[in-house]
């Protein structure tokens, strides 16, 4: 007895030793320095020389001085990069939902060739983000991309199309490119869902003559919904802070730009600490706010359904 | 006659989600094998195998260290996150004590943030360090979106193991860290390749902290350097140079992801499904 709790007491020490590196780790990299972007976002701080600032309270989020307002919340730019981040994830995250369901349907069914169809999936998933955004900025290229040409053959356009130029299309093309990417990852976790839906449950429905589609929407959705809410979670972080991809594609242009190259260019390019670090952290509560509603929202959901 | 139809249906939804999957690399390669004024003819076949983008690549700037760079910050990502994750995940999954729901979660938190929330403080601490402009600065940093996952997975992995693997070696008075890397160690095999092939995969595409925190050529790595080739103006980008150092940079991903891909699945859906 005694014995043994000395065992359990060392092994306890020992757990918090094999935690230690770990932890100083995570400190050094993420804890502190999130500590130190909020503690700048409250000074005047510049690149060339981030020791020497004075404080200016929270006048880089919102400052009133002489009948106008200033800071972050009021920069028509960063309204501009707050609208397209939403706009970029709502849009991009429900595509890849509904059409990472479909495919992953598709590809349940046993057929020949199904694990190269498979095997394809990886592909843009593999790609590095920066490598698909010159690909398809290549591929959309207004004078000589093959996305023009083939649309002109097959006679639904008749003129080329500038899709990176043009404010609207812009923001479309950074989409689909996104759907392109990150597609394959919903559907290969909507897939996994799929597989341990007992077969006897479709079996069941056949036999009873009900409708493929009702089975879909009443049992297997259902079903596979848990796996599929930390799939769109997994998206919406991801999508919410979208950076390389709209960096390389389109530059930091008003109409594509997103929270995270509106904080880097403030912070990087123009070398306001202070400013910059203050969209950062306004990045990191957006989404902390996001979060949270989104679990409660879910758990809402599966509470209900339920009862 | 139903069934033959359907059949079809499925055929041609497949080979027309194959196109679209596969269509874009397929152009890459396209390209990368033209030059001259042939870039600016859309073809949609191979009219011709032209070698020199693939030569002029590795003159017109480092690309062989940028590709250095890579594998050198990539593998020591994989080693170092898997080292500090597998004594982690011990502690974590293996011994009860207080506060480990609340690591676990804070750990969860930590794969939720956005890189560019620490990029000042990151910055920071990264010049302090000395390492501004280093590769040491990017392994580093590379812990904040590599750590959280390594850990989270191989803790999952190493809690479902059955109790009686270690009994035996407690018995015989074996120490904490002789039972990590004699017992348990070979039995996470199959978790430490999945999680070490996707932050592989991680550090090797990062670009945001990569084009942050360095400044020269030498330092770059891939996706900066490709990110950062210019032509003579902007309106004269060598798409035919990019497109060699893409496909040279993505077919052995490619490769690597594909002679994994069962692991690799089965990894990146542990979380989900189970959690």
């Amino acid at each position: 007895m005694l014995k043994e709790r000395s065992i359990s007491a060392g092994r306890k020490r020992a757990a918090w030793l094999f935690l230690a590196p770990m932890l100083v780790v995570l400190v050094v990299v993420a804890a502190w320095p999130l500590v130190r972007t909020i503690y700048f976002s409250l000074t005047n701080a510049t690149l060339v020389d981030m020791g020497r600032y004075s404080f200016v309270g929270l006048s880089n989020y919102l400052a009133y001085d002489n009948g106008r307002w200033y800071g972050v919340l009021t920069d028509p730019q960063w309204l501009a990069s707050l609208r397209n981040t939403l706009i970029f994830a709502v849009a991009s995250v429900s595509l890849e939902t509904i059409l990472g369901v479909l495919i992953a349907v598709l590809l349940d069914a046993s057929f020949p060739g199904r694990g190269m169809m498979r095997a394809a999936m990886l592909v843009p998933w593999a790609i590095p983000t920066v490598v698909s955004a010159k690909m398809w900025g290549w591929m959309l290229n207004d004078q000589f991309g093959v996305v023009n040409d083939a649309l002109m053959k097959l006679g639904l356009i008749a003129a080329p199309v500038a899709w990176l130029a043009d404010p609207t299309l812009s923001l479309v093309s950074v989409i689909l490119v996104d759907v392109w990417k990150s597609t394959p990852f919903v559907a290969l976790l909507a897939l996994a869902a799929l597989q341990m839906v007992p077969k006897d449950c479709y079996e069941a429905a056949r036999v009873d003559g009900i409708h493929p589609l009702r089975v879909f929407f009443q049992a297997t959705l259902p079903l596979i919904g848990p796996a599929l809410a930390v799939a769109v979670i997994f998206r919406l972080l991801d999508a919410m802070r979208m950076f390389d991809l709209v960096y390389v594609m389109t530059g930091a242009t008003d109409s594509t730009m997103t929270l995270s190259v509106f904080a880097r260019r403030e912070l990087v390019d123009f070398q306001d600490v202070g400013y910059g670090s203050a969209a950062s952290t306004l990045v990191f509560f957006i989404i902390a706010l996001l979060t949270a509603l989104y679990v409660m929202a879910v758990r809402l959901d599966l509470d209900g359904r339920r009862r | 006659m139903r069934r033959v139809l359907s059949g079809a249906g499925l055929a041609i939804a497949c080979i027309a989600l194959a196109v679209f999957l596969l269509f874009p690399l397929y152009y890459a390669v396209l390209t990368s094998f033209k030059s001259g004024s042939e870039l600016f003819r859309v073809d949609y076949w191979p009219t011709e195998i032209d070698l020199s983008s693939y030569v002029r690549i590795w003159q017109e700037q480092p690309f062989a260290r940028n590709i250095l760079n890579s594998v050198l910050v990539a593998t020591s990502v994989v080693i170092l996150s898997l080292a500090l994750a597998l004594t982690a995940a011990f502690a974590l999954g293996r011994v009860r004590f207080r506060g480990r729901k609340f690591l676990l979660y804070t750990i969860l938190g930590v794969s939720m943030f956005p890189q560019v929330a620490v990029l000042s403080g990151l910055f920071e601490v990264i010049r302090v360090l000395g390492l501004y402009n280093n590769l040491g600065g990017l392994i580093l940093s590379y812990m904040i979106f590599t750590l959280p996952f390594t850990v989270w997975v191989l803790t999952t992995f190493m809690r479902d193991l059955p109790v009686e693997i270690e009994e035996a070696a407690i018995m015989d008075g074996l120490s904490p860290f002789v039972i990590v890397t004699r017992v348990f160690m070979p039995l996470m095999g199959p978790a430490m390749v999945a999680t070490g092939l996707l932050a592989f995969i991680a550090a090797w595409n990062e670009f945001l902290f990569a084009l942050t925190f360095t400044l020269s050529n030498e330092q770059r790595t891939v996706p900066v350097a490709i990110a950062l080739i210019t032509g003579a103006s902007e309106y004269e980008l060598p798409w035919g140079n990019i497109m060699a150092a893409s496909v040279i940079v993505t077919v052995p991903l490619i490769a690597l992801v594909l002679a994994f891909q069962r692991r690799l699945v089965a990894g990146l859906t542990a979380g989900a499904v189970k959690g």
